[in-house]
């Protein structure tokens, strides 16, 4: 795809450099293979005080007493703070989503607890000191009593009468309740020949990027510098501006090289505030950094949704109506977004079918577990799960075939209003389905598969086809006045070009993997001319450039490229008249071509970059009227979201004797518009993918009925190798969106969104024979061994849990702590 | 605390006499005492294999290695891989073939592979993938890791590289190290 969508790419802006479209290798990596980058843990300034955290070890109690008197008494501890020291907090930790018209709960979430914790983790106490070993120890002598009070950790059983209320100032457990409809959903189940019902449950994850998170602080002459292992440096700012009660110009947020985030770094966190608070208290520079069970127990989570499914559709396998209702598990806190997160699902519930009418109704529960916010993809995995899940179980009710119920509703025309308000900008689901076939083969799969299950071998097939909505966002839609968020969602970017004909693009987006900084460079160098060496990209400082929106929701490209393209082309546009006023052309007979500057027709008349920015900065003979300088700033604003989407084929094998699945094959076709790079765009497709087998075969956050974490470090929680992972085959289509000049989607959450129902279809399709019908994530040997021995009408055994717990005792239902009932929410 | 303990211990060719902390790990000692920050720490369970380097040439996880057991040894980390200032071809290999995103377990993921290849010059699609399956990596689904270690292992023999799926050369960056 690289040459084609190179020519696609010159078309569109002729005669740069042509490197848009290229998968050149990336700008970052020198520094990061040679063990050179700069991670926030690996600074270090003179005179830094460590801090050691104690945690909550109730996952509900009242704090009784707290004494630190032993603590800090020990040799080389400068300071013991609990949540009484912090008084002078101008607010609690801010919570910015305010859906108009939706009461929101939002409990007072303090950086260290004061009178009362809620989930296990929670911080209570800090030490600080300069040895980092020492203040672990005397964090041992830190005494905190509690008296403990009824856990719930169950969001179901929260909502029932009579649960343990978790903030007794609402006198309920429900955060909020919030629903979005399009169309008459009540009419379109009751015309419906067949309403499938299903209760699918997506359980709670971690992000676990590998870099722990990590702070350092520091206050001087009334400014607070914080670096940051963060994706949001402009969003912290304005945060920790408002909690610590200083004015924004006075906080420099820094985020240097992030080692991951996945959302988990979308974040601003207790531990964050506290080093910035103690920073400012001890005048001396703090730092912490988690570890990897810090980063377990307070590194928020994800999904963690119940989502109650109702698809109608006649015989024919026309769908006349969807209609869900999610419970998310919102965790005892808010951090900045988490309710947020359901609302996402909520957008693409009409997946890539023509709905006429579509409707979600959310509800908000507060458990005694950590909060859920953020990660890779935020809710519309969720949705494209149970869509995806329940389009195979309703050609399963019809008595069709799967690829063509979803053929028979492909949505086909766009721009495509879909009823509960969204545009789908671009798309071609046919294009990107047929191309997954083509690569996999179906018929060949097909005989395969009847050839392996006579001899006993089980196979499956399934499929994903996709739409999801990022490049967040329109501040209309998402700001104050639309879904309530408490922002703007614009992005910024600012070129400088140098008098050398050099160039530094400052860009508010703040990538942390992605390779932004070649993709930028990519087209920057194309549109101006100049050599890629000579291009900088600079991000992740607040004291560089304008003010930015960060990076999160597949917006970097979307939003944050067509900022750095319109910022770029004013230089390109200011450039081209200072050509044509040195050369006596028209500006408009001005092209850029062979990294030059030529008079159309005239190619030999021509002025490099470095030659005009002279004459820019040494202005003795600019037009009239003209500015000095080659430096131009553009803040860009989506009219609409960017759709991408696509199709993935998953087959699995699965042993029958132990309920292990193993991935045989995965086919991906994405579409995510031209490509800058579609080098970055495959890396994006790998991970993307490799993160949601992850959540559907193996990774799951596991509370138990006390609220006690069992999942604590990365021997319990079970990220994939690279033995679990297959070798992925990818392909993309590019179907131009018409939302941004350079016709880009995202890409960095797509296949995220797009992969775990195909491996759930595949491992039914697989044991389809045996009987086995339907089947919650994560699909473990234990999981899928006890399906069978259910659909196979033997008992299951004793029915313990990856962690040895008896599974009737963790409670039916909850996301979070443990397995649902196998073949739970089966045919209606 | 407990007293200190004296340490004899070259560090990518340079030898380091100190006294240290018998619970001092090793990773500790290489990224606070000799600023060697390429090494990395995930995880605290020696499972996420940030932290490898190579002591007396066999990789290990440095986060489960206390300094005084690095007495009288040969340790090599990720700043001293390149020979001459040149990048070794593992390191090269993860350049040109994209292995790496957010770079953090980047050091360690290099320093496994290096090992890998020693024992296993000519390994298989297979081998590659168990023999990195003690090095995590959250960006990559490790698919373009595996393409590396295959594209340094030819490399390495002095074979021609002849993977598929190659991205093309990249014609302007330099070499900037």
């Amino acid at each position: 795809m690289g040459a084609g969508a190179a020519e696609a790419a010159e078309q569109r802006e002729p005669g740069g450099n042509g490197y848009v479209g290229r998968a050149l290798k990336r700008k970052e990596d020198p520094r990061l293979i040679t063990g050179r980058g700069t991670y926030v843990d690996d600074m270090e300034l003179p005179g830094t005080l460590y801090a050691a955290i104690i945690r909550s070890p109730e996952a509900h109690a009242r704090i009784t007493s707290i004494d630190t008197t032993a603590a800090k008494e020990r040799p080389g501890v400068e300071a013991v703070f609990t949540g009484e020291d912090m008084g002078d907090l101008a607010a609690p930790c801010p919570m910015v989503f305010a859906p108009p018209g939706v009461e929101m709960r939002v409990p007072d979430h303090w950086p260290l607890a004061r009178g009362k914790v809620g989930y296990v983790g929670q911080p209570v106490a800090v030490v600080l000191g300069p040895d980092k070993y020492a203040v672990v120890d005397a964090a041992e002598d830190v005494i905190v009593d509690y008296e403990p009070l009824p856990v719930v950790v169950d969001p179901e059983k929260a909502l029932e009468e009579g649960a343990p209320i978790i903030h007794e100032e609402f006198g309920t457990n429900k955060v909020f309740e919030w629903s979005l409809a399009g169309g008459d959903v009540d009419a379109a189940m009751a015309e419906a020949d067949v309403v499938l019902e299903r209760r699918v449950v997506n359980h709670r994850t971690a992000g676990a990027a590998i870099e722990p998170r990590s702070f350092m602080a520091q206050w001087r002459e009334g400014r607070l510098t914080l670096w940051s292992s963060t994706q949001i440096p402009h969003v912290c700012r304005v945060i920790l501006s408002i909690q610590l009660g200083i004015p924004e110009s006075t906080i420099r947020v820094v985020a240097p090289d992030v080692g991951g985030g996945f959302g988990s770094k979308l974040q601003v966190y207790c531990e964050e505030v506290l080093a910035c608070w103690c920073a400012r208290r001890t005048h001396r520079p703090v730092k912490w950094t988690a570890t990897r069970t810090d980063d377990m127990l307070t590194t928020h989570h994800g999904r963690d949704q119940i989502d109650y499914v109702r698809i109608g559709a006649k015989r024919d396998g026309t769908m006349t109506g969807i209609h869900v209702k999610i419970v998310q598990d919102c965790g005892s806190y808010h951090l900045i977004e988490g309710p947020l997160i359901p609302t996402f699902s909520a957008c693409v519930i009409s997946g890539v079918y023509d709905f006429p009418a579509v409707k979600t109704d959310v509800v908000g529960v507060f458990t005694n577990k950590h909060t859920t916010d953020a990660i890779r993809g935020a809710g519309r995995p969720e949705a494209t799960h149970f869509i995806e899940v329940c389009i195979d179980q309703l050609a399963d009710e019809l008595g069709m075939d799967r690829l063509e119920l979803r053929r028979k509703n492909f949505i086909r025309e766009f721009p495509n209003p879909r009823p509960h308000g969204f545009v789908y900008d671009s798309g071609d689901y046919d294009g990107t389905l047929d191309r997954c076939l083509e690569m996999l083969d179906l018929d060949a799969f097909r005989r395969e598969q009847a050839e392996l299950r006579e001899r006993g071998i089980y196979r499956g097939l399934g499929f994903s086809t996709y739409v999801e909505i990022c490049g967040l966002g329109p501040s209309r839609a998402l700001g104050p006045n639309g879904w309530g968020m408490q922002g703007g969602y614009f992005e910024s970017a600012q070129v400088r070009v140098h008098p050398t004909g050099a160039v530094t693009a400052y860009t508010g987006t703040s990538p942390h993997g992605q390779g932004i900084d070649t993709g930028f460079a990519q087209i920057v160098a194309d549109r101006l001319g100049v050599d890629i060496d000579n291009v900088e990209v600079i991000h992740g400082d607040t004291e560089t450039g304008p003010f930015g929106k960060d990076t999160y929701g597949s917006r970097s490209m979307a939003v944050g490229g067509e900022a750095l393209a319109r910022a770029v082309n004013k230089v390109q546009e200011k450039a081209k008249r200072i050509v044509a006023h040195k050369l006596e052309a028209a500006p408009e007979d001005i092209e850029v071509a062979e990294g030059a500057y030529r008079v159309k027709g005239s190619p030999d008349k021509a002025m490099t970059m470095a030659e005009i920015a002279t004459e820019a900065y040494i202005p003795a003979d600019l037009p009239d009227g003209m500015e000095p300088g080659l430096d131009e700033t553009s803040f860009y604003d989506p009219e609409n979201f960017v759709w991408p989407f696509g199709a993935h084929a998953c087959i699995t094998e699965v042993d029958v004797e132990t309920g292990r699945v193993d991935i045989v094959r995965w086919v991906a076709v994405d579409d995510c518009g031209p490509a800058i790079n579609p080098m970055l765009i495959d890396g994006q497709i790998h991970g993307g993918a490799a993160h949601a087998i992850g959540q559907a075969l193996y990774e799951q956050v596991v509370y138990d009925e006390e609220g006690q974490l069992v999942t604590g470090t990365f021997v319990d929680y079970a990220l994939p190798t690279a033995a679990e992972i297959p070798w992925i085959e990818s392909d993309r289509t590019e179907t131009p969106s018409p939302t941004n000049s350079l016709g880009v989607k995202g890409v960095g959450e797509a296949a995220t969104i797009a992969a775990s129902p195909a491996i759930v279809n595949s491992v039914i399709d697989a044991l389809k024979p045996l009987g086995v019908t339907y089947i919650n994530m994560p699909l473990t040997p234990m999981r899928v061994w006890q399906a069978i021995q259910e659909a196979q009408g033997r008992g299951a055994g004793p029915r313990a849990t990856e962690q040895g717990r008896a599974l009737d005792q963790q409670g039916r239902g909850s996301a979070g702590s443990g397995p649902a009932v196998p073949g739970d929410g089966g045919a209606s | 605390m407990s007293a200190k303990v004296p340490v004899r211990v070259t560090v990518n060719g340079r030898l380091h006499e100190v006294e240290v902390e018998p619970r001092l790990l090793l990773v500790h000692f290489l990224r606070d005492q000799l600023r060697l920050t390429g090494t990395h720490v995930g995880c605290d369970t020696t499972s996420c294999g940030a932290c490898t380097v190579h002591l007396d040439g066999e990789a290990v996880k440095s986060c489960t290695v206390l300094t005084v057991q690095a007495d009288g040894a040969d340790v090599t980390t990720i700043e001293g891989l390149q020979e001459d200032g040149n990048l070794h071809p593992v390191q090269s290999a993860f350049w040109s073939q994209h292995g790496l995103q957010c770079g953090y377990c980047t050091p360690g993921m290099i320093m496994a592979a290096v090992d890998l290849l020693k024992r296993h010059p000519e390994p298989t699609e297979e081998e590659v993938r168990h023999g990195l399956e003690g090095n995590l990596c959250r960006c990559t689904g490790y698919q373009n890791i595996v393409k590396a270690v295959l594209v340094a292992a030819d490399e390495l023999r002095g074979a021609q590289p002849a993977r598929p799926g190659e991205p093309e050369a990249q014609p302007t960056v330099q070499e900037v190290i």
